[in-house]
């Protein structure tokens, strides 16, 4: 496997050719805010729009998670244009986010809170409306809770349901209607999910979650 | 909503002479599922998981295209279909406050039917004939000036009587 040289934030690191430089950065110890990012996959979805960087030469910043790391490149993880368009997107997630860091299962393990923290992000939200939209919560099965008001949408428990467990999670509905939904919408209890519980380990935050725990 | 035993024996019946047209490619989804609409008038869950039995794919994902896509309908139209205009100009007019009303008095929300199956309601976008707005278009024949009290009216038209004095929020409309 060749190797590759390049700088991030003035730190000189190797990657293997081809790698998205969102991994390259990440196996370095130098963290970029990121939710949908799932290794391996080929297509990343980038929907998450919190990767974003500036590469020296490119007219705008550009999501991480789809830049193939190359020789020389030279790459700074913060710059006011970065720290804007990754603020609005995590306000946008956060504007519909069922906000309960006290008694969410996820308090101090959260994506989201890791963020805030990384970034100096404040946890609510000041220039947008907050989208109250009341979900219930499915406590059907015997393994899984899930609560889609604190849904990000990053699909990783599509991912993973398809990759370890039955496969039964899926999107449904478009816009404000979008979420996790099983086939009908029916409950998880009923869905043919087998409880493996790979979905609660991969969920960044508070909406999969493991009721042992 | 609740298929009868007859409509899902049509309905699978009517997909699989469907899928038999159709190679086992994902990219033919779409064009199977207006197919299923344009015979059924409606995409049920069964012809879906039929749908994703024949192509190879996740049942979910059909779902999750069914219900992406407004041109899809899930559940079996009503016997009169009550279109609301949601156009910019009945917007204006007060539309949602229409849609509100017709909600309300078929004690149904937007893309259900009422458990008789006489009525189904959907939100549309402009009908084109904005100087009436708002506009509601029952079956196809168009309503304009809508108010809440041509609501019940209109109702009143089909046979439907709504009680004095027992009309509360919420309240499902009273069938004689």
């Amino acid at each position: 496997m060749k190797t590759v040289t390049l700088t991030i934030d003035g730190r000189t690191v190797q990657a293997r050719e081809g790698e998205k430089l969102l991994w390259a950065a990440l196996e370095n110890g130098i963290y970029i805010p990121n939710l949908c990012a799932i290794p391996g996959v080929k297509h990343p979805a980038a929907a998450c729009r919190l990767c974003f960087v500036e590469i020296r030469g490119y007219p705008r910043p550009v999501t991480a998670c789809t830049e193939p790391v190359v020789e020389g490149m030279v790459v700074s993880t913060r710059s006011p244009r970065v720290d804007r368009l990754v603020h609005t997107a995590f306000e946008l997630l956060l504007s519909n986010h069922h906000l309960d860091c006290a008694s969410c299962p996820r308090n101090r393990s959260c994506e989201l809170q890791r963020i805030a923290r990384e970034r100096r992000f404040p946890l609510r939200v000041k220039r947008l409306r907050k989208l109250e939209r009341n979900l219930q919560v499915d406590d059907s099965s015997p393994v899984v809770r899930y609560d889609p008001g604190k849904c990000v949408l990053c699909g990783r428990c599509v991912w993973v349901c398809r990759e370890k467990g039955t496969g039964v999670l899926g999107f449904a509905g478009r816009g404000f209607e979008r979420r996790i939904a099983t086939f009908g919408d029916v409950p998880l209890g009923q869905s043919g999910c087998n409880g493996c519980g790979e979905c609660t380990r991969v969920c960044p935050v508070g909406a999969l979650t493991g009721k042992e725990a | 909503m609740h298929l009868t035993e007859e409509e899902k024996r049509v309905a699978l019946e009517q997909t699989g002479n469907i899928l038999e047209n159709y190679s086992r490619e994902r990219g033919n989804l779409i064009p199977i599922l207006q197919q299923v609409q344009e015979k059924l008038g409606y995409v049920p869950l069964v012809a879906m998981e039929e749908v994703a039995r024949h192509l190879g794919i996740p049942a979910v994902d059909v779902y999750s295209v069914a219900t992406f896509y407004n041109q899809f309908r899930l559940i079996p139209p009503g016997k009169h279909q009550i279109k609301v205009c949601m156009g910019t100009a009945c917007h204006m007019k007060g539309g949602n406050i229409i849609l509100d009303c017709w909600k309300r008095r078929l004690g149904i929300d937007v893309n259900q039917v009422t458990p008789d199956r006489e009525f189904s309601l959907e939100r549309v976008a402009c009908v084109g004939c904005c100087t009436m707005a708002p506009v509601t278009v029952i079956d196809e024949e168009v309503h304009g000036k809508v108010t809440p009290t041509r609501v019940d009216g209109l109702l009143f038209s089909f046979g439907v009587k709504i009680l004095k004095g027992q009309q509360k929020e919420g309240e499902a409309v009273e069938e004689q």
